[in-house]
């Protein structure tokens, strides 16, 4: 169980780090989806299945989907259709 | 409908003109006030020549790097200072961090009798299997309260910033984005079709089995709010305008948060003042028991699932 968790929480400093270091916006959003869906897992695995839910729901959910309509308002996304 | 005073009598009284001023059909600022209409902003050749002028004197003088010294001292300094500043707090902080006492110490802050007590007598006084949901939703609900209400303020303040006035304008691009997407997906509509239902009915469990196990009113409400907004994505405005429009969403949140508030403040007066509540807790386990705990997740799971779907609609389109 502890390999487990030290994996988990290697993929959430790289996740961290990548979201930070990425030029392009929509995959830093992609590894922020990723950072809340391990952290959820973390949570399950710390006994927390109440945070667990929210993380998933919230986190992985609602902010990512925020957060991809405000890239298609601000014509973010639609970038490399208008280089072809 | 028969009155005592005729109709110009009862115009002139106080209570008439209060009566217009609540409802609103009064303007307060009419024919006291002088109102100038807005005109819009049109610039002479001139002043945009001259503007133009300006812009091009600071490209020249100001952005020259390579001869502006002033520019290039300041970044040199900025970045040194920079540095320093992360340094400065990240030591700090550290400090900070050894002045903590250490983790498993017996005299920790932790350890008080607040959480002996929380656990020991958690399920006799407040009748919830979870202890968290009776953490949360009865010995501390007035924090619970509070967030309800800053969830409610930042949906207003939402409102606020991106919701767009005046007509409907179908030709808008803002207004309908979808112009530019494939309308009825068949994957995403099949997909919603069979997951949304799901969705909904483990979000409504989690709500309402709060207090058996783990969930909640947050968790549960948010589960509901993204399963409104996958269905609106597959179906798009038309649909959910039929069951959820900002009339549903004001009405819902208020009569929530209203009855949040007046449930608690009835718990808290028979709480502060040592008299005995007449809410009985139930046998625990069951689905009705552990008191107003049933009725207040209920309530949150409302606002959460309606702030999250009005977030959504908001920066999609800025209007319901």
């Amino acid at each position: 169980m502890t390999v487990f968790t030290c994996i988990l929480l290697g993929f959430l400093i790289i996740c961290a780090v990548a979201a930070s270091l990425s030029r392009n916006l929509l995959n830093t959003i992609l590894i922020f989806m990723s950072y809340s869906l391990v952290m959820s897992v973390i949570w399950i695995l710390l006994e927390s299945p109440d945070l667990a839910i929210t993380e998933a729901a919230v986190g992985a959910g609602v902010t990512t989907v925020l957060f991809l309509v405000t890239l298609k308002k601000i014509h973010a996304i639609m970038k490399e259709d208008q280089d072809e | 409908m028969s009155r005592k005073v005729p109709q110009e009598e009862y115009e002139k009284t106080v209570s008439y003109r209060l009566k217009r001023w609540l409802e609103g059909t009064k303007d307060p600022f009419l024919n006291t006030v002088e109102m100038r209409p807005q005109k819009e902003f049109e610039e002479d050749e001139q002043t945009v020549r001259a503007r133009e002028k300006d812009r091009k004197r600071n490209a020249e003088k100001v952005y020259d790097l390579e001869r502006n010294a002033e520019i290039r001292i300041f970044r040199k300094v900025y970045r040194v200072f920079s540095v320093l500043f992360c340094v400065f707090l990240v030591m700090m902080l550290l400090t900070a961090v050894s002045w903590l006492p250490a983790v498993g110490e017996a005299d920790r802050p932790v350890n008080n009798e607040v959480s002996k007590r929380y656990i020991e007598n958690g399920l006799q006084e407040t009748g919830a299997v979870n202890i968290v949901t009776g953490m949360i939703l009865d010995y501390r609900a007035f924090d619970t309260l509070g967030e309800s209400h800053v969830l409610f303020v930042a949906t207003c303040t939402v409102l606020i910033l991106l919701r767009l006035d005046g007509k409907k304008d179908p030709e808008r691009f803002d207004a309908n984005d979808r112009l530019h997407e494939p309308k009825n997906d068949v994957i995403l509509q099949t997909v919603a079709k069979i997951l949304v239902p799901p969705i909904f009915i483990f979000g409504i469990y989690i709500i309402l089995a709060g207090h058996l196990g783990p969930g909640g009113g947050f968790s549960g409400g948010a589960v509901i709010g993204a399963g409104l907004i996958l269905y609106l994505n597959a179906f798009g405005f038309a649909k959910t305008e039929r069951f959820f429009t900002a009339k549903t969403y004001r009405r819902t949140s208020f009569c929530a948060l209203a009855c949040y508030s007046l449930c608690k403040s009835y718990s808290f007066f028979t709480g502060a003042n040592h008299i005995e509540s007449v809410i009985p807790l139930g046998k625990p386990g069951a689905i009705l028991s552990s008191g107003l705990i049933l009725i207040l997740n209920i309530c949150v799971g409302i606002v959460v699932a309606g702030t999250m779907y009005t977030f959504y609609v908001m920066f999609r389109k800025g209007e319901y």
